[in-house]
């Protein structure tokens, strides 16, 4: 028992954070971005515009789409689904990331996370908000979409719960509100600093409000550590159910490509590292451009390209799995469906994601790569890109060539599309961005804790 | 402008018209248009639309100017008081009309007309609408099948862009202008014997209208009747000439045939009769048991047809080619001299075993020649059955069905001379559309201009309507009385089911006006036509029973023994040459005909047989030819015949003749509607007198362009061996050695296999089975689910999304080479599983399943989610993207069947086994206390299918068709190994090849 302690301390012996931090310079330089009077960066106010420019071309798209109805998307027989359910994936997958650091590195004690877990836990809250638009923009008649829900009704009805469209229901809401949650009441110690350091009498009411008259007194430390835990024992099965749900939507169809035992673990390693990608792309221009490059050192880059290059590694023996169960199973429309996303229509989108998660994350094992943030950021996006094709060929290559060749015929996506996908993208760059505007995006107190004065030990006997 | 707040002076001029009386009156209504008075009171009724009349309009904003000046003819009916304004009440009935029960249909025998030729429907009605056409099953020309066109007929009646008022040049004119301008006229005529009276028709069957023009004839001496249509059977007609010297109708009977060769004739699929060949040819390869015997079919075409697919041994060869074989078919049988081989091998290759064949069946084999076809063909064909001892078995002649069986060709040339000399004055042209659909060098758009007074009878205005100086609105065959012979010279009495929505004459009217009784009504022009032919004392009730059977009995022209000619077989021509052209064979379309339904969605959306092509035509050519030409799918064309060109984008068909491009007529329209209108391109710019059907000497050239196509199957290719076992296929021969060889291969999972209990359906199971082995294909069902279910038409750019809404579709496939393939039909309804893949996966239970096996979709219930779609292995469900129903034209919401909802925006639909009609026959069974019976309930495909292809019943009833079908040990279904458990299975498909032939 006696040398475990140590086993624990060993990796926080490194120093996280670059030296020469104290309490105050680590608490000026955060709270500074948000309440400084000062312009905002050009990066932001760029960042911004192209959020909003983008989210009013959601708006629009959204509008055009409940007047007239889902034909404007690309949406056919038999492709019933495609973008829609691409991007709802897509951004729950990217979501996960947020959780993973701020729950399970918690439990795991990597302290590393201490200055990234804010801002991911905030992307993931902006993603599932982006991914929470999809099913409700996907349905025909979105205007009864909360008949997905079970509440008790004249007509009588309760949903339908062996469809994995209801399981999604409450896997995505139960997220969605645990997330808030677990960001809210880590945001909370931060919050009562900003009220207390800011000059401005709004300013200083609003964050008063949200802190809840946090006073920092042992007391409240206590309840919130105990808290921060429960919410974070809460969160940790998330990580794992979410996606697990999400690739239930195809594993319980019978479609060839998507009637497959192994989606679950293949979708959750899938989002994770999707979910890196998007914390490295959003974290590298953020410490360069706010100068926070001491707070996110290197080695959280290094660490976070390390858990992508592992999930990717997994993604990837998913993808040989995928094709050795489709030619191993000697089940005609198996084999012919993954035959078809190889070389039928669908083709150049195959062999482009494979090349942006299979071989693109090899240059991982490279130290120069991993350290070059540069690299890391094209990389990330690569990733992005590739993981956003992979749910694509997996739905629209499926659907599109299935069990009856009569039925068969080739997606298009139309402008809306596009405008939709590029719309929750504007939705995410907003939210985000006013995020960072108005909220320390790196936990204060969290990395105080990093600080080696923060190493409170007990006095030698 | 006038002041608008001065109020009408209506007293006034009503006034004026009072004391008018008989032919004053008419001339007064003339001369009181010319007043100034008159044209303030016109402007001021309507100043608005006088001014947006004019010009500077879009089509619709003009279409919907046009409705609302259509009141203006109202007003001044209103105003003269010789028709009273309609009243509308609401009310219940007073006196409940006889035999109506609200809420449930009547049907009504009456006929529906191609060509002249009539085909025996029921016609259902639900309170005084039509909205559904049957066949009528004791007609012998339906016996209970509907063809596609019938069916679509109701669409056609509330059709919003019908011909909807009289009109002079473009103007709206009161029927009294139409009257006096033909009394003028007629006035004129009458003192030089008619001589400038020239009328054209359509081709005419009806006796009642023969009759007329009989009477006019003898009115007007010099006055002449021509006939015009662009597909008739001129070379039929011409061949009778040839061969038997007389005007002669030719008809089959293939109950008794055992050997079949069609000489480029889709008898299964297209022209008079053909549900009734359909019916018969499908019995007799009907095989339950492994013991009974199938007929053999050989077909020689140059484009895959209905017929084509069926064929036991399938030879394609260019149009023109035909001939050569059909003489060296005479030649193998003996019966005509001449070389037994010739430069192109494949016609020979099959001839000694196919010769063999008919001998063997002398007396019970068949020679089918090709309605387009030359005439040489026809009487090499009768000459041949003659020989075989067929004639008086299997073909039967009578005396000509048609009133006047003139050469129309011939007929039309007539009129062309007459109108270049300027002796036409007042020309009457009763339905049709010459002016789009004549021969291409007789220029008829701009000769007919000729005619000092032309007068146009239509349902629509279209392009002939564009060059006459009166368009006429037609009255539908649903609205006015009429008849019509049928194949075999059955007579038909058409009866009305509504009144004219929109006004309207009908022919019988119009050519009623030359005679001393102007004012005639349809019903009795008819009636009394038929009085005077009916002798006994017992007309009253003869006239009531051929009315409501739908046609008058033992009225069939007595067959009659005809020999061919001696000298009827002419020369034996060459062998024709290609010299590096192509050759051109143009064809009326599968779906629009000559064009006359180019303006019917449901046609125009109805996937032709073979191509699955939607609005559209195309240049078809073979994959090689394609190859040759260094073409794709939607690559233009220009097509250059006789100095005419045509751009037309390229389709690759499978199965096509080498050598040859298949046009398909009635596309390119540029008038008569908003469906009709600048949907593909128009073949008959290339047509010419000396080339109805087909000729070599077409110059094919690549262009610049691509078009896209609406079709609904872009893939068609099954794998060889097929091994999703799709189709399952044998030959007879092996399948009498072995019952399970149309299913070597495939698997079918044992019913244990699941862990959930077995449900036990009691009471009924309903079921379907389908007889891949009748199915010809030919898209019958398809416009019958359209018109029983309320199905939306969506247009031609959401058919090439992949969004056509049709709950039934009929897929085809190909195997093998693809220059000869064999050809699969396969109808594809919903397959209500037992084990429902669509089911499970919906979150809101939108789609459940009922205790009768049924897959309920609960539209009220559907929130659109679409997951049942993605995991329906069958893809039979269909979804509104848009709001596709037309909720806002009013005659289109009277073309609804009542008993389906109308779904809108945002819902998946799919086929219910016509739920309504099961529901009825429960409801009907429950108040008798007792069971539904086998056959009592029919779907709609089932009802209309010409092949009887299509079994429905009770699968708990072991004494029921379906459940003696599903028995059979070609049952199969489709995509088995799944185990989703169809409802709906298939039996396979048998070919009957005969063993002297490698295939």
């Amino acid at each position: 028992m006696a040398h475990e302690p140590q086993v624990i301390d060993k990796p926080a012996s490194k120093e996280i954070i670059a030296p020469g931090y104290t309490f105050g310079t680590v608490t000026d330089q955060i709270a500074a971005v948000v309440l400084t009077k000062k312009t905002p960066p050009l990066f932001w106010l760029a960042s911004f515009a192209v959020g909003i420019g983008l989210l009013l071309l959601f708006l629009l798209a959204a509008g055009i789409l409940f007047t007239k109805g889902l034909g404007i998307w690309g949406l056919r027989g038999p492709t019933m689904w495609a973008w829609d359910i691409t991007n709802f994936v897509w951004w729950v997958g990217i979501g996960h990331a947020g959780t993973l650091i701020s729950a399970i590195l918690l439990l795991l004690n990597q302290q590393w996370r201490n200055s990234i877990n804010r801002f991911a836990e905030a992307m993931t809250l902006f993603a599932v908000a982006c991914a929470g638009m999809f099913p409700i923009l996907h349905l025909g008649r979105p205007w009864l979409m909360y008949w997905l829900f079970p509440y008790p009704n004249t007509m009588g009805i309760e949903p339908n719960f062996r469809s994995p469209l209801v399981w999604d229901v409450f896997a995505v809401s139960t997220y969605a509100t645990v997330s808030l949650l677990f960001w809210y009441v880590g945001l909370m110690p931060d919050l009562a600093t900003l009220r207390d350091r800011t000059t401005d009498r709004f300013a200083k009411f609003a964050y008063g409000i949200l802190a809840m008259g946090w006073r920092g007194s042992a007391k409240h430390w206590a309840v919130y550590e105990t808290a921060s835990l429960l919410l974070a024992g809460l969160a940790t099965p998330l990580v794992l159910s979410v996606h697990t749900v999400v690739s239930m939507d195809f594993t319980i169809g019978i479609v060839p490509g998507w009637h497959s035992t192994f989606f679950p673990p293949y979708f959750v390693a899938g989002a994770i590292y999707s979910g890196f990608a998007m914390v490295l792309a959003l974290a590298i221009p953020l410490r360069s451009v706010y100068g926070l490059k001491g707070l996110i050192t290197d080695t959280h880059l290094d660490n976070a390209a390390k858990v992508m290059m592992a999930t990717g590694l997994i993604v990837g023996y998913s993808y040989i799995l995928e094709a050795f169960t489709g030619w191993y199973s000697g089940n005609v429309y198996e084999e012919a469906a993954i035959w078809n996303r190889m070389t039928g229509p669908y083709k150049y989108h195959y062999w482009t994601l494979i090349a942006c998660n299979v071989i693109a994350p090899n240059a991982l094992w490279f130290k120069k790569v991993r350290s070059s943030p540069v690299i890391l950021f094209i990389w990330s996006i690569i990733v992005l890109i590739g993981m956003w094709l992979e749910r694509f060929v997996i739905i629209v290559a499926s659907l599109a060539q299935d069990n009856l060749p009569s039925s068969w015929r080739v997606f298009e996506s139309t402008r809306w599309d596009w405008a939709t996908y590029l719309g929750t993208i504007g939705l995410f760059l907003f939210l985000f961005f006013l995020f960072i505007r108005l909220l320390p995006m790196i936990s204060i107190f969290e990395v105080r804790t990093l600080l080696p004065q923060a190493k409170v030990k007990e006095e030698p006997r | 402008m006038s002041d608008p707040l001065k109020p009408l002076d209506l007293a006034a001029v009503q006034q004026r018209l009072e004391g008018a009386r008989g032919r004053d009156y008419w001339r007064s209504l003339d001369d009181l248009a010319a007043t100034p008075e008159f044209q303030d009171l016109l402007e001021r009724e309507f100043p608005r639309q006088a001014i947006g009349w004019s010009e500077d309009e879009d089509a619709n904003e003009g279409r919907r100017n046009f409705l609302k000046v259509m009141g203006a003819s109202l007003a001044l009916a209103g105003m003269t008081a010789c028709t009273r304004q309609p009243t509308e009440h609401i009310m219940p009935y007073v006196r409940q009309p006889e035999e109506l029960i609200p809420g449930r249909p009547l049907f009504f025998a009456t006929a529906t007309t191609l060509n002249g030729v009539a085909t025996g429907v029921l016609a259902e009605s639900h309170e005084g609408r039509p909205t559904k056409i049957e066949g009528n099953p004791e007609h012998p020309a339906a016996m209970g099948a509907c063809d596609p066109f019938s069916q679509a007929s109701v669409l056609q009646l509330y059709d919003p862009d019908r011909s909807q008022a009289l009109s002079f040049n473009g103007d709206i004119r009161s029927w009294g202008a139409l009257t006096g301008a033909m009394r003028d006229a007629l006035a004129q005529q009458k003192a030089k014997n008619g001589a400038g009276i020239r009328i054209l028709t359509e081709t005419v069957t009806s006796p009642s209208m023969a009759d007329q023009l009989r009477a006019i004839q003898k009115l007007y001496p010099s006055a002449k009747w021509h006939q015009w249509d662009p597909a008739g059977p001129h070379s039929a007609r011409a061949a009778a000439m040839q061969a038997f010297g007389q005007p002669t109708n030719t008809y089959y009977d293939f109950t008794n045939a055992n050997v079949v060769v069609s000489l480029d004739a889709d008898f299964l699929a297209s022209g008079p009769g053909y549900l009734r060949y359909a019916r018969q040819f499908s019995a007799r390869r009907r095989v339950h048991e492994p013991s009974d015997t199938m007929n053999r079919l050989y077909v020689v075409e140059p484009m895959p047809t209905p017929t084509g697919t069926k064929a036991d041994h399938r030879l394609p060869l260019r149009a023109g080619d035909v001939e050569e074989f059909a003489w060296a078919l005479a030649i193998s049988l003996g019966i005509a001299e001449g070389p037994k081989t010739g430069e192109n091998h494949d016609i020979y290759k099959w001839l000694g075993p196919i010769a063999r064949d008919l001998q063997a069946n002398k007396g019970t084999s068949l020679v089918v020649a090709g309605a387009h076809q030359p005439p040489i063909v026809h009487s090499l064909a009768a000459i041949m059955n003659e020989k075989l001892g067929n004639a008086g078995k299997t073909v039967f002649y009578t005396d000509s069905i048609e009133a006047n069986p003139v050469d129309q060709l011939a007929s039309l040339q007539d009129l062309v001379k007459d109108l270049d000399a300027g002796t036409v004055e007042v020309l009457l042209i009763l339905g049709g559309n010459p002016a789009f659909s004549a021969p291409v060098e007789l220029g008829m758009r701009d000769r007919l201009k000729k005619a000092k007074l032309r007068i146009r009878l239509g349902l629509h205005a279209d392009e002939t309507s564009e060059v006459c100086h009166w368009q006429v609105p037609e009255t539908h065959f649903l609205e006015t009385w009429g008849d019509a012979r049928a194949f075999d010279g059955t007579v038909t009495i058409q009866q009305p089911l509504i009144q004219p929505l929109y006004g309207g004459r009908s022919a019988l009217q119009m050519l009623q006006t030359f005679l001393e009784t102007p004012e005639k009504s349809p019903y009795d022009i008819v009636k009394g036509y038929w009085a005077s032919q009916h002798a006994g004392a017992d007309f009253d009730a003869w006239w009531r029973r051929s009315v409501h059977d739908g046609m008058v009995a033992d009225s069939a022209l007595p067959v009659k023994t005809a020999t061919v000619r001696g000298d009827a077989l002419t020369a034996r021509a060459g062998a024709r040459h290609l010299g590096g052209k192509l050759e051109v064979i143009f064809r009326p379309d599968p779906t629009i005909y000559d064009g006359r339904f180019a303006n019917n969605g449901w046609l125009q959306e109805l996937p032709k047989p073979i191509t699955k092509l939607t609005w559209d035509n195309a240049a078809i050519l073979s994959p090689a030819d394609a190859h040759r030409f260094g073409v794709q799918n939607g690559d233009m064309l220009k097509l250059t015949y006789e100095g005419r060109n045509l751009k037309a984008p390229v389709f690759i068909q499978p199965g096509h003749v080498n050598g040859a491009t298949t046009l398909y007529l009635g596309y390119g329209r540029t008038a008569g509607g908003r469906a009709a209108k600048g949907m593909g391109f128009n073949p008959y710019g290339l047509r010419t007198a000396k080339a109805m059907w087909q000729d070599v000497g077409m110059d094919v050239e690549k262009t610049a362009g691509k078009y896209e196509f609406a079709s609904t199957q872009d893939f068609h290719t099954l794998e060889t061996p097929d091994r999703r076992h799709i189709i399952h296929r044998a030959d007879l021969s092996d399948f009498k050695k072995n019952p399970e060889a149309p299913h070597e291969g495939a698997e079918s999972p044992p019913r244990s296999l699941s862990i959930y209990p077995e449900w036990k359906y009691e009471g009924y199971a309903w079921g379907m089975a389908i007889d891949l082995n009748s199915c010809t294909g030919c898209g019958g069902c398809v416009v019958a689910c359209q018109a029983e279910n309320n199905i939306a038409v969506v247009g031609k750019d959401q058919v090439r999304r992949g969004r056509a809404m049709h709950w039934l579709r009929v897929d085809s496939y190909y195997q093998g080479d693809p220059n000869d393939p064999a050809i699969y039909n396969q109808p594809v309804p919903c397959m209500q599983c037992e084990n429902a893949p669509c089911e499970l996966v919906c979150p809101v239970q939108a789609t459940v399943h009922s205790s009768e096996g049924l897959n309920d979709m609960v539209y009220n219930r559907c929130v659109g989610t679409r997951y049942c779609s993605n995991n329906c292995p069958y893809k039979v469900r269909r979804f509104n993207f848009y709001l596709f129903s037309d909720f806002e034209t009013p005659s289109l919401k009277l073309v609804r069947n009542p008993d389906v909802t109308v779904r809108s925006r945002g819902v998946m639909e799919k086929c219910t086994y016509c739920v309504q009609r099961i529901n009825a026959a429960k409801i009907d069974a429950e108040k008798a206390d007792r069971t539904v019976r086998d056959g009592e309930i029919q779907t709609a495909c089932q009802a209309s299918c010409p092949t009887d292809a299509i079994v429905f019943g009770n699968i708990n009833d072991k004494a029921s068709r379906v459940a003696k079908l599903k028995a059979n040990e070609r049952n199969y279904s489709l995509l088995a190994d799944l185990n989703t458990r169809p409802r709906t299975t298939y039996l396979a498909t048998l070919r009957n090849p005969n063993p002297e032939i490698e295939a």
